[in-house]
């Protein structure tokens, strides 16, 4: 890494730099929740004057997220971020890795939490001893002969100390997500007719009709209700056809899309028509046929000699019911004329037996489409963060030293500790380990 | 008994409970802080009964769903979350005091939520676009969160309110408050749990609008506003872990983001307009 420091390099490994980012990437996205964003150029002209009209249009206010300016900053953001990273992980690598058994007693002696205490044995049964129970405590130790005594040592979890570093590094995966999305994602929608079939649909940006690849045929489209008249569900009946084939059903609701080759087909609005879809079944012979009728005109069902149409109808409520008031012939005797209420079946008796009837309004159902490579990144980023958030702050990189020594025939010891965080909470788990020691009795030992 | 009653009952417990830890602080009577935590546990369990009846009583009305899809239901969870997160506090740091600052939130939510005319306590069905089991992680995320930073905010008053302790006298009013050392640590602490909460809030946030939309982000003035507290909360983190911030600083930084909050989740729905308006209702 570069160590000849210069002062570009340290500009952009500055945390000075990372607050003027965070202050200024909080002030200026204030202005885009205030001056309505994506609207026609007619509006802000209209809403704010011909100047402050021409300014937002300069600073491309308008579309102020992804104006250049404010692209800047993310950049710049980012650049910190990396350069940063790169600046401190040589040091923070350094501390997960270091040989903590060539640490200076020197250094020991001057660290809190410490100890030390006196043993009345000799010196080979007091490591064996401690060594015996910091294992039994959880801190399996290492150890080295050094000046003249035995240095034990232990640890725990060091790499929590790049925590932080997950959490700086997700920022830069959610970024990258973010960019694959903007360079290889698409994002449209199309409106499509029941019993309809598309192989396209509209992209949002240029509004050009963009193919699909395969083709989608919408089945049905169904709205229900609740008691007080609020929607409460929107359910799209589709199929995915390639190369003549069904590859694929699915019914799709709000929450709840349909995935295929990339695309996902979200349920996002609808549209009812003044037609209607009506069932005539002949209940002799089983035959039945469906036909989209539009009020006041007529129908024909050849093969079966059968004539129909609506002449009258009830618009739908705000709960979707609606009644149609049918015409039927079917040549023999005088023509039927009944109320049929939507949804429901109707038996017409005739001279040569019966008809039955069904009717439902004709919708059409708005489909939004997204194509995102860059969610997975996106999700990954995220879930990185809140394992490295949790990680840098809720745990601590722990480490326990017992020095061993001989001091005029009479047996030394010196226990001590450090964690880089949560210093309270490290010296209760310091003080129990501690207290095992001096609750053992081989070792007998004294506070000197 | 429904839940409409308990919640109310809860809005006036929490004031009782308020008015005793404030008065324990002000009048200095140390004797009255048993009653204070039994009055406030009480409370966050007649809370926890009204918001689980409400719960069941959705359910009795068909329209089953968890109890965090309007304003009144996020306000009264909102309560229960600081009122929860508050005793836990008391218990780990053996002080009363900071439920002078941190209870008042609870009342205040709580009696907005029953009191205010824009909001109403009635359970209504939920529209398609919130039929997802991400909303309900993102609803209840966020509002740990929001509730953490509401304490985080009252430990701030905390500290400003204590500098003026110059220590000249010993039994003086100000003396009752933890040093300010230990008041700057809570606060920070707090700030951590918040943040995580927060952003796994908008995480969730982001993961249901792609499940229903296709989008995990679109700049709605909400979603804008929750990265703007997120970056207020994130700079006190920078500059306490790498420039030695605190103290002082670090309270004005936990009221500032307590207002962004409160901004992102008030001030939005009724000043700005976006994808969240539903939550006008
Ligand atoms: C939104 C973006 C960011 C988030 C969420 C974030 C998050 C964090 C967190 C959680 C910590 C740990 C703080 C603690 O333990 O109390 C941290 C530390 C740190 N952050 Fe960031 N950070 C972000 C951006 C940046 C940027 C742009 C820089 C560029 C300079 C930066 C530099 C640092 C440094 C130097 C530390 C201290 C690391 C150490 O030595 O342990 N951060 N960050």
């Amino acid at each position: 890494m570069k160590k000849n420091k210069n002062t570009f390099w340290e500009f952009f490994a500055s945390v000075k730099l990372a607050l003027f980012c965070f202050f200024t990437l909080a002030i200026a996205s204030i202005v885009g929740t205030i001056i309505p964003q994506n609207e026609a150029p007619s509006f802000y002209l209209q809403k704010y004057g011909v100047k402050a009209a021409e300014v937002f249009r300069l600073l491309n206010i308008p579309d102020m997220y992804n104006s250049w300016w404010f692209v800047s900053l993310l950049s710049l953001f980012s650049i910190n971020l990396i350069v940063c990273s790169i600046d401190r992980l040589p040091t923070v690598w350094k501390m997960v890795t270091m040989d903590n058994l060539a640490t200076k007693v020197g250094r020991l002696e001057k660290m809190t939490p410490r100890q030390q205490f006196g043993s009345p044995k000799p010196m080979q049964e007091v490591v064996a001893e401690v060594e015996q129970t910091l294992s039994d405590a959880g801190w399996k130790p290492s150890r080295r002969e050094r000046d003249g005594g035995t240095l034990l040592f232990s640890q725990k979890t060091p790499w929590v100390r790049f925590g932080v570093y997950i959490v700086h590094l997700s920022i830069l995966v959610i970024f990258a997500g973010a960019i694959i999305g903007t360079l290889f994602g698409a994002k449209g929608s199309i409106m499509v007719r029941e019993k309809s079939i598309v192989p396209y649909y509209y992209d949002r940006g240029s509004q050009m009709q963009v193919p699909l690849g395969f083709d989608l045929r919408v089945n049905d489209f169904s709205l229900t209700y609740y008691d007080t008249g609020a929607p409460k569900e929107f359910r799209s009946d589709l199929t995915v056809i390639e190369n003549g084939q069904e590859v694929l059903n699915k019914s799709i609701v709000v929450n709840d899309p349909l995935n295929y080759k990339g695309f996902t087909f979200y349920q996002s609005s609808y549209q009812a028509y003044d037609e209607y879809w009506i069932t005539v079944q002949n209940q002799n012979s089983g035959e039945r046929k469906t036909f989209l009728a539009r009020p006041g005109t007529e129908i024909k069902w050849r093969e079966a000699g059968v004539t129909l149409g609506i002449v009258n109808l009830m618009q739908p409520d705000r709960w979707g019911r609606y009644r149609l008031k049918i015409w039927f012939s079917d040549g023999k005797g005088e023509p039927s004329v009944f109320w049929l209420d939507g949804e429901t079946l109707v038996s017409v008796e005739r001279l040569d037996g019966a008809f039955a009837f069904k009717s439902e309004q004709l919708f059409a159902t708005g489909l939004q489409i997204a194509k995102d490579p860059g969610v997975w990144p996106v999700y990954i980023g995220c879930t990185m963060m809140l394992l490295g958030l949790i990680i840098a702050f809720f745990l601590s990189h722990k480490r326990v030293w017992v020095y061993i020594y001989d001091e005029e025939n009479k047996t030394k010891l010196l226990v001590a500790g450090s964690a880089n965080k949560n210093k309270v909470g490290f010296e209760s788990m310091y003080d129990t380990l501690v207290e095992k020691l001096e609750e053992n009795e081989t070792l007998q030992l004294s506070k000197v | 008994m429904d839940s409409s009653k308990l919640l109310g009952i809860t809005t006036f417990i929490y004031m009782f409970s308020s008015v005793i830890y404030l008065g324990m602080f002000i009048f200095r009577v140390k004797k009255i802080g048993l009653l204070a935590t039994v009055v406030t546990i009480i409370g966050l369990l007649v809370n926890t009964a009204g918001i689980g009846m409400r719960w069941l009583e959705s359910y009795q009305m068909g329209i089953g769903h968890a109890p965090l899809s309007n304003m009144y239901e996020s306000l009264v969870f909102f309560a229960w979350s600081i009122v929860l997160l508050y005793i836990i506090i008391e218990f780990v740091y053996k002080n009363k005091i900071i439920g002078a600052f941190a209870v008042p939130f609870a009342f205040a939510s709580m009696a907005y939520a029953s009191l205010s005319p824009e909001f109403s306590d009635r359970i209504n069905p939920l529209v398609p676009a919130l039929q997802s089991n991400w909303l309900i992680a993102h609803v209840f995320t966020c509002f740990i969160g929001y509730a953490a930073f509401a304490v985080a905010c009252g430990t701030g008053i905390m500290y400003l309110v204590k500098l003026r302790d110059k220590g000249e006298s010993p039994d003086g009013l100000l003396s009752t408050l933890p040093p300010l050392k230990v008041i700057d640590d809570i606060t920070h602490k707090i700030i951590l749990f918040g943040f995580i909460w927060l952003s796994a809030g908008i995480i969730s946030g982001a993961v249901w609008a792609n499940s229903a939309w296709g989008t995990y982000w679109s700049w709605d003035p909400k979603e804008t506003w929750s990265l703007i507290t997120w970056f207020i909360y994130a700079s006190a983190l920078h500059a306490r872990f790498t420039r030695g911030w605190g103290g002082k600083r670090i309270a004005w930084i936990s009221i500032i983001g307590f207002l962004a909050v409160i901004f992102t989740y008030y001030g939005v729905n009724f000043l700005l307009s976006g994808l969240h308006s539903y939550g006008a209702s």
